[in-house]
């Protein structure tokens, strides 16, 4: 882009110009990267990498530490508290299903023309925005023998005697728990299709209703392909979303009653027990999880949901898209 | 047959209110109770039912007694001063390395954004196990300094948002500029950054919202009662007064509020957020 410059200044300043220019880059660059990157490296790859190591020792945060091999992650299988939390986070990834049906469903009616819209909306989404300890301490009112739920059960006509204790009973409370999940996330789940579903081209609801397209067939041909994408990658980040589970069980039950999520569990190994490395090797267990996850969402979306257009095959689309990063790529590097 | 379809129609829109109206209900109510709780006395608390209305909306003795008693003050001055450092601190650096990731290429560019991408699949809490190892060493636990510079290391939401917004910023915009003599600082601060703020907002108040509501971590670092967060602040209900819940919930609700009131200025703002973070997957 300097070339209209070196016609009037010359060779050598041209030269040193793109010299200057260079070093500038490089001294733009390395500033700007210099401190997300050490934070980066300390925070996150540092202790990640100690995390790894920390995996194979018995060790506490201070004192000796003793090489146990693979040990921990046999531990994280064999001890029965670590393996209830991953049952219990079952109960969450139903939660997650039931979250993923009502927020379609939810956002769905919305679509189509809503009175007072605005205000569903808000009302659905603001547990979202609700701090985890806060959502703990609602439910544990709401849930408490007696108060809320009970009360309004009792409206509705049911005898106390008949009600379970939501949160002692072991056959109920994973699912009350798991409630407050739903209770939290619909709305958020909510927007996040909804916004899907409105980048849609309107021209094509108006030519399908010409076509006498129903509702149904505006949602089955219309709505729902163009959110697809977005409900598989919500399906698969509620498996880690559900192992994660922290802040409502953690306040309302603290884990007691066989309501200890995989969260729960670590955190109390790792900071009451002090059994820093058994808590290590969970936080590997899962991290394979996730990576297991993540992997299994690319190759969905690569492979499963075609990509391709009426005229051109995925293969070609994927060739152009290849040619096109590198023109870009080309672009970047002139700048 | 015009009035058969009419019918359905009609049916169809009383079904679609009747859920919209009950699914309100159930996001609202567990809140709502908190409120008639809230304003409730000692006495009136014992004798009621939960569900019953307070004798005055006006009884705000719960929620002095909550604020003094959970020294919410100090929380939320704490955690205005945390967010303050965080969130100008993430919005300079979150914008820099989109800057340079996005307009540069030089040898290593793939690697640095990968490490940021792979960094967002680490599980949160579970790494606090060594990262408190790490900031113990350094003598950051229990310093506000020290749980600020964990918040900004972590931070992956805003980075996000920055890299999409570059996508769609015109590279003939720098050209120009370099073109009329300015330096590539000039380009960054005077030019570009300007052009950020829809996605500064975004990110202000996405990371925003997580910052106030964070709880691990500055349980974890900052155990000094006067270092108290208001989320820490807000926890301390579990102790002494665990089964007050006209206390409690007027705390709850004393933590909502500055949320709440931001949320519905922001609605749309926050809406659109949310859908662009859902794009990053």
């Amino acid at each position: 882009m300097d070339k209209g410059g070196s016609v009037f200044t010359g060779k050598k300043t041209f030269a040193e110009k793109m010299k200057s220019r260079k070093a500038q880059q490089f001294f733009v660059i390395v500033t700007f990267l210099f401190a997300p990157l050490l934070l980066l490296i300390v925070f996150t790859y540092l202790p990640f990498m100690r995390m790894v190591q920390f995996s194979f020792y018995n060790m506490k945060y201070i004192g000796p530490k003793k090489f146990v091999g693979l040990a921990n992650y046999v531990d994280v299988f064999h001890r029965t508290e670590i393996f209830r939390a991953l049952l219990v986070s079952v109960y969450y990834m139903g939660g997650a299903v039931v979250q993923l049906v009502l927020a379609l469903f939810f956002a769905t009616l919305m679509v189509f023309k809503v009175k007072g819209e605005s205000v569903f909306k808000a009302a659905l989404f603001f547990p979202y925005l609700i701090c985890g300890i806060a959502v703990g301490f609602i439910f544990k009112f709401f849930y408490a023998r007696g108060f809320v739920f009970d009360s309004l059960l009792q409206i509705l006509g049911m005898k106390l005697d008949h009600i379970p204790y939501w949160l002692q009973d072991q056959s109920i409370n994973n699912v009350a728990l798991a409630a407050t999940s739903v209770w939290r996330y619909t709305g958020q789940n909510m927007i996040m299709f909804l916004g899907a579903m409105m980048s849609v081209d309107t021209d094509l609801y108006e030519a399908a209703a010409l076509d006498g397209a129903n509702n149904w067939h505006r949602f089955r041909y219309i709505i729902l392909p163009s959110i697809k994408s977005i409900i598989v990658l919500n399906l698969i980040l509620s498996i880690s979303g559900s192992l994660s589970a922290f802040e409502p069980p953690y306040v309302i039950t603290n884990g007691t009653m066989g309501t200890g999520t995989y969260f729960v569990i670590m955190n109390r190994l790792a900071h009451e027990n002090q059994k820093v490395g058994l808590a290590c090797a969970m936080a590997i267990v899962l991290l394979v999880i996730i990576i297991f996850c993540t992997v299994a969402q690319k190759l969905f979306f690569a492979y499963v949901f075609d990509n391709g257009t009426d005229d051109e095959s995925k293969a070609a689309v994927r060739k152009r898209k290849k040619a096109e990063r590198r023109r870009n790529a080309q672009k970047g590097a002139a700048v | 047959m015009m009035k058969k379809k009419k019918g359905i129609s009609l049916v169809f829109e009383i079904l679609k209110y009747v859920s919209l109206v009950f699914g309100a209900m159930c996001a609202l109510i567990p809140v709502c109770v908190c409120v008639l709780t809230a304003f409730k006395t000692n006495e009136e608390y014992a004798a009621t039912s939960v569900l019953d209305m307070p004798q005055s909306f006006l009884n705000f003795d719960n929620f002095v007694t909550a604020f003094e008693k959970a020294n919410m003050l100090r929380g939320f001055l704490n955690t205005g001063l945390v967010l303050i450092v965080v969130l100008t601190a993430s919005i300079f650096m979150g914008s820099m390395l989109a800057y340079v990731l996005n307009r540069f290429k030089f040898p290593g560019r793939a690697l640095v954004q990968n490490l940021f991408m792979f960094a967002a699949l680490l599980p949160g809490i579970a790494m606090q196990v060594t990262i408190y190892q790490i900031m113990y060493s350094l003598g950051l636990v229990n310093h506000l300094y020290g749980y600020m510079i964990v918040l900004m290391g972590t931070d992956i939401i805003s980075i996000y948002i920055f890299l999409q917004f570059f996508e769609n910023l015109p590279v003939s915009l720098d050209e120009s500029a370099i073109m009329d003599g300015c330096t590539y600082f000039g380009v960054f601060f005077k030019i570009l950054f300007p052009l950020l703020k829809p996605a500064i907002m975004t990110s202000l108040l996405l990371k925003g919202v997580s910052v106030y509501n964070e709880y691990y971590a500055s349980n974890l670092y900052l155990q000094a009662p006067k270092l108290k967060t208001i989320s820490t602040a807000l926890y301390t209900f579990t102790g002494p007064y665990g089964n007050q819940y006209n206390y409690i919930c007027a705390g709850v609700l004393i933590t909502i509020a500055p949320i709440l009131i931001l949320f519905l200025v922001f609605q749309k703002r926050v809406y659109g957020g949310m859908a662009a973070g859902a794009v990053k997957g």
